[in-house]
Formats: structure tokens, C-alpha cells, sequence
């Protein structure tokens, strides 16, 4: 049998989640609610509708086509342009709406897909992988939160020799998590507030099991890859960091090197998913803050 | 953000030295204006009644003699290579034995808003009193109107096609070794020896004869050039105040002694000796693409490398002497271009490019130093000419691949890179030896030839859509109501997709039968009417086959059809099958109301669904893709089906290029069912639709290269990557990766314009503080601002790569 996953993108030549040129595969659902997620529309696992109101040409389409009846379009007489209204809950996330639309203002994200046809995609840029020792990084979402698809899709890749990644909050139960380690040849694993209360208010979950897990990989010798969001007031206070530095000088021999990525808004993907932004608009830490703190840190291991 | 892009162009011009900047900075500011020197010459000479009853190559001799006699003899303050075509820096002549301009086209010329060519008053009324009266249907441009048959007139007029031989002459082709091995006394000792060994049992003895005392004669002229040169360097010498400039005139005036009489021994007066050459070949005609020193680092590095070993040379003064020669190149900007013409190559670049890296004959890695410091001059120098090319084989090293992208990072547009095993091979399948093949070039933008050995002659440029509109039509051209296809059946009535699909290949197959036949009798009005004597001492075997340029001397003879809008029409036929054969979204009823309502009012609805949801070419999509690479090999199957010309003996290829004929084949256009609105511009080159190409640049190559270029002669691409992609050393290494990829998969060329939307949308709104911001437009540059409107917006709406 062939397992299948939902995914809500495939982004080829991308060159920075991990070494190479790599195509990354974003696996939808997520158990975190980081609140400064930059892929909102991958924390549901099902798939979901997305509005991009610069592209509506006001043709009520939408509606016309609506099994579920779950999008109106009223325009009022006075010819001012009103936006197609979506009831989300009444939404099965079919796609009929997006498939409809002229101009694709009305985005499905999320489609169900076999490790085959998938695998189809990813050969096309077999040579790019060969020529620049890339290969296939797996993101999300959480990738570990679909584990047969994504062992199946890893095991895949290694029959045919292609550089695994996968990029992960660590949030998995061990048994997943040691059952998919053989296959992947990099890890590029999250590590969010260092404080397991401020953890637990910003992403929802607790970070024990996260912190066990990593642990896990470098035990066993697995190759990895820390990230660090780097959210103002949030991972870059001086406790956070001292904090993590903490850590990674604990588990330093087993881990590859750290990179920190700085936060940037993402406001409007979350009004497209007609989510609310959890977050406030908080400024881009600048280049000179960035730079020492990587010197800081690349005082206890290498830092990006 | 602005600022930081446009500091980083601005930043990176930098001459090397002072002197070379002044001379950069006189030829960048120089106006372009019309030239009469030349017209009134040849005039003269032609009244004078000098070459009335001799045979036609001996008349064209002696013109050529006597212009050589009479031109003035610029030199640019400061400058170390002489000889220059006109009267000054951008002193445009005119060819009226070519093509006479009417006061009309003189009075445009003068006053258009972009690319101008000033006409002074003088030069009008010469034109009115002496040049127009005489010439007026002798040109060939009259003499090619007047024998075309009408069905080609008809497809000319509705823009199925441009002519590229109407205003300007065959040419199109770059030197070899033999332009910088040889001297004149040497060829002039060769034709000799030909000469005498003719056979008067030849059937073509007289021809023969004439030919070869013509190609003397203006072995002759170039000589007498060069001696002019020599004296006039003295007498400047003489009134010379200062000493180290003196003695420099001096040492130039001994080399216009040596070069091009001799061959040259050091790599001052190899550059010397090529650019009389190069002068001599645009002042004979004015040939498409001008000249070319083709593979310039090939030709050069056994003199810079003797040089330097004898210490005769430093790599800083080959670096200015390099510079110096740069800007002889954009002195001479393109002739001035009328109608049609102008419209399918508005620009003031002569296209004349200078190839780097690539194979040697022997098949091993030809990057040499050379070619670094060639990239180095262009880096510094970002002139509008000359071009470059950068050619990588398997053997080429990254850090030249590498090199060359930092140049391309501040966005001109210069260097573009080609698949140089590609170029190999398609040589090799048109039947050139493997020597030849791997010292072959690209030259013009992006055409393949064997530099030195072959007349590959461009016959015009192919508009794919329109055939598509008119099959739509069943022959008639919607726009002017005329019947000029052949009936193909009203396209209601096709039932599959097959059916429009062989419809359109009967429409295709009929057009490229006129358009052939048309090149047929123009390939002979030259050969008869405008021989090239000159041209035809430094192409092999022309001197040995004592046969002209023009017919069929060259060793190697080939004629091209230049193929335009392959993503406009293969998405139009995608969504045709998609939208009416297979989901039956729409009738054909109902797409063909909305293209002749051009989606006006409701059809918008019809046309946004057209263009967002059919599949489109670029995206790495077999449906869309498959269609192109079938549109590829249905071309190349028509072009190739015909037996060689009946001259030359030039077997018929196609390549994909656009220079800028694709804003006016859009304006010829209606709407086409992609989407596309009427008099829009269809894509260019082999690139997708404009702003369609969503799904990243990893995407757009592997969906070109599905075609079969090796059976072309080429294929152009653009792509556009936003500025802070090409910031560090990490994206320039995987770009090159990339670039690799591509290429391993059978990709012909790519180019990139590294610049915001933002940058040009500025640059629209406040041209005066522009001036300077130069963008690739199709297999050149050019400044951005002097583009047309349609051109500017075309370029603006190609999509910008912002994330890898």
C-alpha cells in the first residue's frame, strides 16, 4: 500500500533548510501553536481554504459553486465591492471553490498525496541534488505529526540515495522519533523558550519532552542541527540565551552547530486563513544584534 | 532599499585609470547622430562614372577604396586604437546603396523620443538634393520589395513576419584565427596564387576572376586606411606638447605601419590590427550584428602571454589597452533603423560579442587568464557595447562560472552564460567538423556558428501566435479583415484537439513556404547585387573558392528562421485543449467572441480563468511543457524539410530569439487565449509568459530544457532574480549549481536581469535621474529609460524571482 500524507507545499531549489540545493516538503499539522508561526496555514492538519483579496474579481463564483453553501456573496446595490464571505466551519475544505475561481483569489492549502506521486516530484531535481550534494529536507507543520507518511517518504528517498532532512519542533513521541532517526541524515530541530513555562505559554505545549528527545538523537549519534527563532522579548532575553547556551554546551559534542532566525511578520497569511495574529508587530532584530549574539554563541558551538 | 541597489550599480563602474575614464565618460555622454560622410561619398563616386560598365564586385571594390581614401580619420583624445566608422564618437553613417531614408524617416529619426539619431540640417538637405535623387529604387530595399511576391507582402504587413536583409546586409557572422593570424599581404599573396591557378575551362572562371581582383582591391583600401592612419598619428605626434603622449602617437603610428599588412606580433597591434578589420567590414556594409572578434581570450593569449614573458607587457596595461578597445565598440552604435526593422531591433547595440571561456580546438578547457581579465573589463567598464558571452562546458572550472555571476550581481545584465557542450553539439549536427565545432561561438545574442568559417545568415523573425490567431480564423488575419493563410476549417467545427492542432501546423507549414521562398530571391538579389569583397578576405574558404560572402564562399553556409512567442502560443494551446476539448469549460464559440471582444466587460471572468487556471509552460508541468517541446520539433521538422538554398547551398535551421520584435508582434496581435490581451507583448525568447512563471526558477529550467534545443541554434532566456538573491557567496555557488543543472539537462543560454520592479517602476516615474540604469532586454542590455513604454512595462511584468 502506498501512504498517503496531506502536504500544503513543495518548494523546489530552496537553499536554506539544509545543505545543498533541496526541495522542501511541508507537511500539514502541527500539535504547537507557536504564536509567531510563519506557516499558519500548516498547523491544521486538514486542508484549508485561503483568500487573497487583491486577486478578487467580484464575480461571486465562489458562492455559485459552494457545495456546503458555506461562502455568501451579497454585493450590495450601490456597486461597492464587498468580499465573498466564508462560514469556516461550515467548510469541508473540498477545493470546489478554488478549483472555480477565476483568478485564484480562493487558494486550497493542504492536498492528500501518495509517497508516489510525491517521490515523482522530488526525482525531478535528482541532479540538481547530485551536482550540489543537496537533497530533500521534510518541514511543516510537523513533520513527525503524519509518522508513516513521513517514514515511508524518507524511507523512499534512501532507496534512491537521496540526502534526507527533516525539520522538526521535536514535539514526537520517542518511538516515532527513533523509528524515522535511521533514515535521516540531518535533523534541524527547534528549540523555543528554554523555560518550560514560557514554553508552555507560547507554543502550548510543555518542552520536556522536546529537550528528551533531542538528548534521544544525540545519543544515538544522529547528525543535528539546533534552530532558534529568534523572537523579540521572547527567545532573545537574557535569561532565554543564557539559558540555551546552557544546554547546548551539555549536548555540544553531539550537535552540528546552532542558527538563529529572526522573526519576521507574517500578519497577513493569518488574515488570508481568516486567523487572528497572535502576535504584536514586532520589529526585525537588527543585523548588528544578530551578528553578536552568533558570536556569542559560537562560543559554545558553531553558530549561523 | 532603492538607494542600496542603485549605489551598488553605480559603485561598481570604475575605468582604470584616469585617462580611461575620460575616454569612458566621452563616449558614454556622446549623442548619437546621423553620419552623411559616407552617403555623400559613395554618391560622389558613384556620379563620378569611375565604375560605370565594370562588373558589380569590382564597383564595390573601388567604392570601398574610395571611401577608405576619403573618411576622415577620427581619433579620440586619449585614445590607443584607431580607426573609427563615421566622423566622430556615435557618428552613425548611412548605407542609401542599401537602404536611401526617406526626409520622412530623417525627420523621425531625429525627433523620436527614445533612441533618437540627430539629424542635422545639412544632412537633410544633402539627402534631399543628392542622396535620395540617386538612389531612390537602386537600394536593395527597393530591389527586394519589388520582386517578393504578394502573398509575402501581405504576411510581411500583418506582422506574420519581419525581414532582416530589408534595410540592413547579410553578415551576421564573427572572426576566426584567421582574423588575427593573418595579414593582408599574406591574403593578398593568397589571392595571387588562386588566381593563378584558374582554370579558364571553369565555367565560372570570369566570375571567379572578378571576384578575386575585387577582394584585392579592398585588400587595397584597408592598407591605404591604415597608411592614412599612420601619417595622420605623426602629424598629431609633431604638434604634441606632451612628451609621454607624443611618444605614445608614435608608437601607434608604427603599428597602423605593421597592422594590417602584417600580421601582428604583440597584443597592442593584434587589437589594433583586429579593429581595422572590424571597421573595414561595418564601413563595406552595414551587416547585421556588425563584426565580431569571436572568441577574443582564444585569440589573444599567445600575445599577451608572449608580451609578458618578454616584458613587454603588464596585466594592468593589457587591462587599459582592453579598456581602451571596449569603447571603440560603443562608439559605434547600430545603424540608424526605420519601420519594421526598428520596431524588431530598437536599439542603439550592434550586438557585436566578444566570447570567453569554452573549449579549445583540442577539446581541452579553453579559460585562461585572459578571460578573467576580459570579465574584469567588462565589470568596470558597463558600456551599452560591446556584448559578452560566457560559455561553460563540463571543463570549465566553477570559479570562472562563479566569477562571471558576480559580474552578472549588480544587475546590467552582462555577462549571459552558455551551454558551450551544447553549442559543440549542435555544430556537430549541422555538420561541422569537431575542430571547427569546438572553436564555434555564439554570436549576435545567442545564435550558434562556426566563427571565422561560416555565413549564417538571420532571414527574419517568425510570429507563432499570430499563425495561431489567423488558424482561428481560417486564414483571415481578424485584425485587417484579409484572407492570407490557406482555409484550415472553422475551428467550431474541430472535435479534438488534434484537429486545431493539425490545423495550425498546416497554417505554420504554409507561412514558413513563403517565407522561404521570399529568402530564396533574397538570398540572390545579394549575391548578385551585394557582394562583399572585403568581408570575404577574412571568412574561409572565400578566398580560396574565390567566391563572395553573399554566395556561398564561406566553408560553412546556413539560413535561419528566428522563431518568437513559444510561451504565448503553447500556453494558448494548452488551455485550448484544456478548456474546450477536455473539461469543456467553454465552447470554441464562446473563446473565439471573447478574443474578438478582447475580453472586454464579462469575458474578464473568461480570461482571468484562461490565464490562472490552464496549465502553463514554466511550471515543470508535462501537459504545457509537452506541447512546447512539440511546437520545438514541428518548427525545426518544416525549416529543415526544404533542400539548401539555391545559392549559397545554406541548409535551413530555426533558433528562438525575440530581441524586441516581440512588443511589436504583440501589437499585431489580437487576444490569444491564454489570457493574453490584444497588442500586448507575446513572451520572448524560449522564456515563459511574462508574470507567469510562479513556480520558482528550478521550475522554468527544467520545463525549457524538456525542448530539444541541440536541434536549434538556439534558444533565449530571461529571468529576472530580485537583487538580494545574488548577495553572498553561498547563492552565487548554488546559482551556479543551478546554472550547471540546467545545462547538464540541455539548456542552450540564460540570462538575468538582477533588479526590482520597484527600481524600474522609480526609474519610470523620474527618467532624468536614471539615465545610467541599464537592464537586459533580450541577448543584450540596454538603458532603461530609452526603451519605449510597451518595452518598459514588458520587463517590469516579468516575474522577479524573490526566493530560491
Amino acid at each position: 500500500m502506498d501512504a498517503t500524507g496531506v502536504i500544503f507545499d513543495i518548494q523546489r531549489f530552496s537553499v536554506h533548510d539544509g545543505p545543498g540545493i533541496r526541495t522542501t516538503v511541508f507537511l500539514k499539522g502541527c500539535p504547537l501553536r507557536c504564536r509567531w508561526c510563519h506557516n499558519p496555514e500548516g498547523i491544521s492538519p486538514a486542508p484549508e481554504l485561503m483568500f487573497f483579496e487583491y486577486k478578487c474579481l467580484f464575480c461571486g463564483t465562489c458562492a455559485r459553486v459552494c457545495p456546503k453553501k458555506a461562502i455568501s456573496f451579497s454585493p450590495n446595490g450601490e456597486g461597492e465591492k464587498v468580499f465573498p464571505k466564508l462560514e469556516r466551519e461550515k467548510c469541508t475544505g473540498c477545493g470546489v471553490c478554488a478549483e472555480a475561481c477565476p483568478s485564484g483569489a480562493w487558494h486550497l492549502v493542504g492536498k492528500r498525496i501518495t509517497v508516489g506521486e510525491l517521490m515523482s516530484v522530488l526525482e525531478r531535481d535528482e541532479v540538481l541534488y547530485d551536482r550540489s550534494q543537496g537533497g530533500v529536507t521534510f518541514s511543516g507543520g510537523e513533520p513527525l505529526f503524519q509518522p508513516d507518511f513521513l517514514f515511508f517518504a524518507l524511507q523512499a528517498c534512501k532507496e534512491r540515495r537521496i540526502h534526507t532532512a527533516v525539520d522538526t519542533s521535536g514535539y514526537a513521541s520517542p518511538a516515532v522519533l527513533t523509528k524515522i532517526a535511521p533514515l535521516v541524515d540531518l535533523f534541524l530541530f527547534d528549540l523555543k523558550p528554554m523555560d518550560e513555562e514560557e514554553h508552555r505559554r507560547y507554543t502550548g505545549v510543555s518542552n520536556r519532552l522536546i529537550h528528551e528527545n533531542l538528548r534521544e538523537l544525540v545519543r544515538l549519534g544522529r547528525p543535528v542541527r539546533v534552530r532558534v527563532p529568534l523572537i523579540p522579548g521572547i527567545t532573545d532575553t537574557e535569561g532565554n540565551i543564557a539559558a540555551l547556551m546552557a544546554f547546548l554546551g551539555e549536548i555540544r559534542q553531539g550537535i552540528q552547530g546552532v542558527e538563529l532566525l529572526p522573526y519576521h511578520d507574517v500578519a497577513e497569511k493569518y488574515q488570508r486563513l481568516g486567523k487572528v495574529y497572535g502576535m504584536p508587530l514586532l520589529s526585525r532584530p537588527s543585523q548588528e544584534s544578530l551578528a553578536q549574539l552568533r558570536a556569542r554563541i559560537a562560543q559554545v558551538v558553531p553558530c549561523a | 532599499m532603492l538607494e542600496i541597489e542603485v549605489e551598488k550599480r553605480r559603485k561598481v563602474i570604475r575605468p582604470a585609470n584616469e585617462r580611461l575614464a575620460r575616454l569612458r565618460e566621452g563616449s558614454v555622454q556622446a549623442e548619437v547622430r546621423v553620419c552623411a560622410e559616407r552617403a555623400r561619398l559613395l554618391t560622389k563616386f558613384y556620379k563620378s562614372g569611375k565604375a560605370s560598365g565594370l562588373p558589380i564586385p569590382i564597383q564595390r571594390a573601388l567604392a570601398f577604396k574610395y571611401l577608405m581614401e576619403h573618411v576622415s580619420l577620427p581619433v579620440e583624445e586619449g585614445q590607443l586604437i584607431v580607426g573609427l566608422r563615421g566622423t566622430g564618437p556615435k557618428r552613425v553613417p548611412t548605407y542609401p546603396e542599401i537602404c536611401v531614408h526617406s526626409l520622412k524617416d530623417l525627420e523621425i529619426l531625429d525627433t523620436r523620443e527614445s533612441m533618437p539619431y540627430r539629424v542635422d540640417e545639412e544632412t537633410k538637405r544633402l539627402y534631399a538634393e543628392e542622396i535620395i535623387p540617386f538612389w531612390q529604387g537602386k537600394s536593395m530595399r527597393d530591389l527586394i520589395f519589388s520582386h517578393l511576391p504578394k502573398e509575402w507582402i501581405d504576411a510581411y504587413e500583418a506582422g506574420v513576419w519581419t525581414e532582416f536583409m530589408e534595410q540592413r546586409a547579410p553578415g551576421h557572422t564573427a572572426g576566426g584565427e584567421r582574423v588575427f593570424q593573418k595579414g593582408l599581404l599574406e591574403i593578398k599573396e593568397e589571392i595571387a596564387r588562386v588566381m593563378r591557378s584558374l582554370d579558364p575551362a571553369d565555367p565560372e572562371y570570369y566570375e571567379k576572376l572578378v571576384e578575386l581582383k575585387a577582394m584585392d582591391i579592398a585588400a587595397d583600401a584597408i592598407l591605404i586606411y591604415a597608411k592614412r592612419y599612420a601619417e595622420k598619428l605623426e602629424e598629431m605626434a609633431k604638434e604634441e606638447k606632451d612628451q609621454e603622449r607624443k611618444r605614445e602617437l608614435l608608437e601607434m603610428a608604427e603599428i597602423c605601419k605593421w597592422v594590417p599588412a602584417h600580421p601582428p606580433r604583440t597584443f597592442w597591434e593584434a587589437l589594433q590590427h583586429y579593429w581595422f578589420i572590424h571597421v573595414g567590414v561595418t564601413y563595406e556594409t552595414n551587416p547585421w550584428d556588425s563584426f565580431s572578434p569571436g572568441r577574443i581570450d582564444q585569440h589573444l593569449y599567445p600575445f599577451y602571454k608572449r608580451d609578458l614573458a618578454e616584458g613587454r607587457l603588464t596585466r594592468d596595461r593589457a587591462k587599459e589597452l582592453l579598456q581602451a578597445f571596449w569603447l571603440k565598440f560603443n562608439n559605434q552604435p547600430a545603424v540608424p533603423k526605420v519601420g519594421v526593422t526598428a520596431e524588431e531591433s530598437f536599439t542603439y547595440n550592434d550586438f557585436s560579442k566578444l566570447n570567453l571561456g569554452g573549449l579549445k580546438a583540442d577539446g581541452s578547457d579553453g579559460v585562461n587568464e585572459l578571460s578573467f581579465l576580459i570579465l574584469e573589463v567588462l565589470e568596470e567598464m558597463r558600456t551599452l557595447q560591446p556584448n559578452t558571452a560566457v560559455l561553460i562546458s563540463n571543463k570549465t572550472p566553477d570559479r570562472f562560472l562563479i566569477r562571471a555571476l558576480e559580474v552578472v550581481a549588480p544587475g546590467f545584465g552582462e555577462p549571459p552564460l552558455f551551454n558551450f557542450d551544447g553549442v559543440v553539439v549542435k555544430m556537430l549536427r549541422q555538420g561541422k567538423t569537431l575542430e571547427d565545432a569546438r572553436t564555434a561561438g555564439v554570436s549576435g545574442c545567442v545564435e550558434t556558428g562556426a566563427f571565422g568559417k561560416e555565413c549564417y545568415i538571420l532571414t527574419g523573425y517568425l510570429n507563432l501566435p499570430k499563425i495561431l490567431e489567423i488558424t482561428l480564423h481560417n486564414a483571415v488575419d481578424p485584425r485587417t479583415g484579409k484572407n492570407i493563410g490557406i482555409e484550415t476549417g472553422d475551428p467550431r467545427e474541430f472535435r479534438t484537439y488534434e484537429n486545431l492542432w493539425n490545423a495550425f501546423l498546416k497554417q505554420l507549414e504554409h507561412f514558413v513556404t513563403v517565407k522561404m521562398k521570399g529568402n530564396d530571391i533574397i538570398e540572390a538579389l545579394y549575391a548578385h547585387h551585394l557582394p562583399v569583397p572585403f568581408l570575404s578576405l577574412w571568412i574561409e574558404d572565400c578566398v580560396k573558392k574565390a567566391r563572395d560572402y553573399n554566395a556561398g564562399g564561406a566553408r560553412y553556409n546556413t539560413q535561419y528562421l528566428q522563431i518568437v512567442g513559444l510561451g504565448t502560443l503553447t500556453n494558448a494551446l494548452s488551455a485550448l485543449k484544456f478548456h474546450v476539448f477536455e473539461r469543456k469549460t467553454f465552447t470554441m464559440e464562446e473563446i473565439l467572441h471573447a478574443l474578438s471582444a478582447d475580453f472586454s466587460g464579462p469575458y474578464e471572468i473568461t480570461r482571468q480563468l484562461l490565464l490562472n487556471k490552464s496549465p502553463r509552460y514554466g511550471e515543470d508541468e508535462d501537459y504545457a511543457d509537452s506541447i512546447a517541446k512539440e511546437i520545438v520539433d514541428e518548427v525545426v521538422k518544416h525549416a529543415e524539410s526544404f533542400p539548401p538554398t539555391p545559392i549559397r547551398r545554406a541548409s535551413r535551421r530555426v533558433y528562438f530569439l525575440p530581441t524586441t520584435v516581440h512588443v511589436y508582434f504583440g501589437k499585431v496581435t489580437g487576444a490569444t487565449p491564454d489570457g493574453r490581451k490584444a497588442g500586448t507583448p507575446v513572451s520572448e525568447g524560449v522564456s515563459p509568459v511574462q508574470g507567469t512563471d510562479r513556480k520558482g526558477i528550478a521550475a522554468v529550467f527544467r520545463s525549457v530544457a524538456k525542448c530539444d534545443w541541440d536541434k536549434t541554434g538556439g534558444a533565449l532566456l530571461n529571468q529576472k532574480l530580485s537583487p538580494d538573491l545574488l548577495s553572498d557567496e553561498e547563492s552565487l555557488r548554488k546559482l551556479a549549481q543551478l546554472i550547471r543543472v540546467f545545462f547538464n539537462l540541455g539548456g542552450h543560454h540564460v540570462q538575468f536581469n538582477v533588479v526590482s520592479a520597484e527600481l524600474l517602476r522609480e526609474a519610470q516615474k523620474r527618467p532624468q535621474d536614471f539615465q545610467d540604469l541599464m537592464v537586459r532586454v533580450a541577448g543584450y542590455s540596454d538603458y532603461f529609460v530609452n526603451l519605449p513604454r510597451g518595452l518598459q512595462e514588458e520587463i517590469i511584468a516579468r516575474t522577479e524571482h524573490k526566493h530560491w
